[in-house]
């Protein structure tokens, strides 16, 4: 590995990691102010123009604040679980192509953090490691409510996860259709979303080839499942503030609750992005043909990926200012009896239809 | 299909307040320090002691305002006023008057227990305090001068809109007593605090020498 090439993945990985931390002050402010809307308020608006700043004030505010640690914690636990659940909140990003290959002198390179060809895999790991985050952050606190919390957590997260990865896989079937060979990398995922369903028929070809189309199912289940998944309203169960004051963040307070604070909020733009990359073709979109300028058409796929990223994170909004929240057993029975079955069921279904058309019936 | 149904309803709910609000016609709230609303006449705010119109305090010491505080935060003390210079036009008048405005409750039931609509409560609602002893507000503050203007703890604070202390609450007009027959037809209050513009109430030996006469 020569400099250049160490220089240009140093690159990458700020890259990513700025454009998360940016997005991800500013989503705190659109939730805010979204949620705001939808409750007839005005929302922040002190703060800098319409209050983009709040975000700032408040993240400064909790640095300046101290880190009160119960005397009944486990020190270690408790003061791991805030890295613990971002950490992998930000890993789970660099996973996520956010704009098409740039050619750099004679070299393509990638605009994601890590280009791994088990992307999917990581991600469905890295969200399990999150869940580890809640759980040990609720039980060594040492106080009720966060333990409640955490307890929780482990079978909400796990319910989910399952529908969430099932959800993956009939994706990752499907991508197996449309080009040589299965993959799990997302950079392949969305190249194979290039392009229109012209070739099913030609009525489709002002249809652009996302899973989408033929995985909407699929889409729907992935969609409850990530905000399961992100522990939002309606299933924020975890830290359900009328219930458990604060849920498994109830104890921490300055850095470490904004550390907690920040992986929700990154955890929802990350996980809006990967259903934008899954199912809505990612950065892929009009290029308009060299109509527009070098730097507007080489900025356009990732204008493209953020803003059907952020039509799914305004869904997350959206559901938060809309519905109550779930009861426990409401939560495990949309789970078990509905989710995980629909997904399955799904996946056999839609393994038989494509493998179908891919390679004939089986008698043949 | 229910469920999905009323959850497609729902979604719509929600977003129709959004687009509302955006462009204004669902707003309900107000920036607050930028835009004041206007209060209900009968707001309970800050407590004043008036005077009459010829300088005399209100305020007789009587210590009934004292008295029936539930929060007991007011605190008077009253002092025989002197008879060639007199404070008041009562035998007393409020030698010292504290209220606590960190336990008062704004009932204003010291307002309705005043026999001489001394005390009275404004509009005004901004005093927050950087200490508690500054949330004591003594008579210096209480009382106003002889032009009718109350004085303010902090009148330099941006959000403290000194013109809510001439508007009064309407409590007191509603139940205050119309007085003695001889000043029928005699304006007995105004919404507004300061020297009245009514003619001062007669000293205790007015009244004997009426009745008397009467």
């Amino acid at each position: 590995m020569t400099w250049t090439e160490l220089g240009i993945v140093a690159l990458r990985v700020i890259l990513t990691f700025g454009l998360l931390l940016v997005v991800t002050i500013i989503n705190v402010w659109a939730e805010r102010k979204i949620v705001a809307d939808m409750q007839s308020r005005i929302g922040p608006s002190r703060a800098g123009p319409f209050g983009v700043l709040q975000t700032v004030a408040d993240g400064l505010k909790l640095f300046f604040k101290e880190s009160i640690t119960p005397r009944k914690a486990e020190l270690g636990l408790y003061t791991l679980a805030p890295f613990l659940a971002v950490i992998p909140a930000f890993l789970i990003f660099m996973m996520v192509p956010w704009g098409a290959p740039v050619t750099v002198g004679d070299e393509v390179v990638p605009l994601q953090g890590a280009d791994l060809n088990i992307g999917l895999l990581f991600i469905l790991a890295m969200s399990s490691m999150a869940v580890y985050a809640v759980v040990l952050a609720g039980w060594s606190s040492g106080s009720k409510y966060p333990l409640l919390g955490g307890v929780r957590a482990t079978a909400q997260a796990i319910s989910y996860e399952a529908a969430m990865g099932l959800a993956m896989v009939s994706v990752v079937v499907f991508t197996a259709t449309q080009g040589d060979g299965g993959t799990l990398s997302l950079s392949e995922i969305v190249a194979r979303q290039g392009g229109n369903w012209g070739d099913v028929a030609p009525i489709f070809s002002i249809v652009p080839r996302w899973n989408l189309v033929p995985q909407l199912v699929a889409f729907v289940i992935f969609l409850v499942a990530i905000v399961a998944e992100t522990n939002r309203a309606p299933f924020d169960l975890v830290e359900a503030e009328q219930e458990l004051v604060g849920g498994y963040h109830t104890e921490y307070s300055g850095m470490r609750f904004a550390m907690f604070f920040l992986a929700e909020y990154i955890n929802i733009f990350s996980m809006s992005a990967i259903a934008a990359t899954l199912f809505l073709g990612g950065w892929n979109g009009p290029t308009f043909d060299g109509a527009l300028p070098g730097l507007v058409s080489a900025a356009l796929p990732t204008v493209w990926f953020l803003l059907k990223t952020y039509v799914i994170v305004f869904i997350f909004f959206w559901l938060r200012a809309t519905l109550p929240r779930l009861r426990y057993d409401q939560l495990m029975t949309l789970g078990w009896k509905g989710l995980i079955p629909a997904a399955l069921a799904w996946i056999a279904l839609s393994a038989v239809i494509f493998g179908f058309r891919q390679f004939g019936p089986p008698w043949s | 299909m229910g469920v999905v149904s009323d959850f497609l309803k729902a979604l719509k709910v929600t977003a129709r307040i959004m687009v509302g609000t955006m462009t204004g016609s669902e707003l309900v709230t107000t920036p607050y320090p930028d835009e004041k609303r206007v209060k209900p006449q009968r707001f309970h705010g800050r407590h004043v002691l008036n005077r009459y119109p010829d300088g005399m305090e209100k305020c007789i010491g009587c210590e009934l305002c004292a008295g029936v505080c539930p929060a007991d935060c007011i605190y008077v003390r009253g002092k025989e006023n002197d008879p060639h210079n007199p404070i008041s036009p009562g035998e007393r008048y409020g030698y010292v008057y504290e209220i606590n405005m960190l336990r008062c409750i704004f009932c204003g039931l010291c307002v309705e227990a005043c026999p001489t609509e001394a005390i009275t409560m404004t509009h005004l609602f901004e005093f927050s305090t950087t200490n508690r002893a500054d949330a004591v507000y003594t008579r210096e503050e209480l009382l106003m001068d002889r032009e009718g203007r109350v004085p303010h703890m902090f009148p330099d604070d941006p959000l403290v809109d000194l013109s809510e202390l001439d508007t009064a609450d309407g409590w007191v007009r509603a139940t205050a007593p119309s007085g003695i027959a001889a000043y029928e037809g005699v304006k007995m209050w105004q919404g507004t605090p300061g020297p009245a513009d009514w003619s001062p109430e007669p000293t205790q030996e007015e009244i004997d020498r009426r009745s008397e006469d009467g």
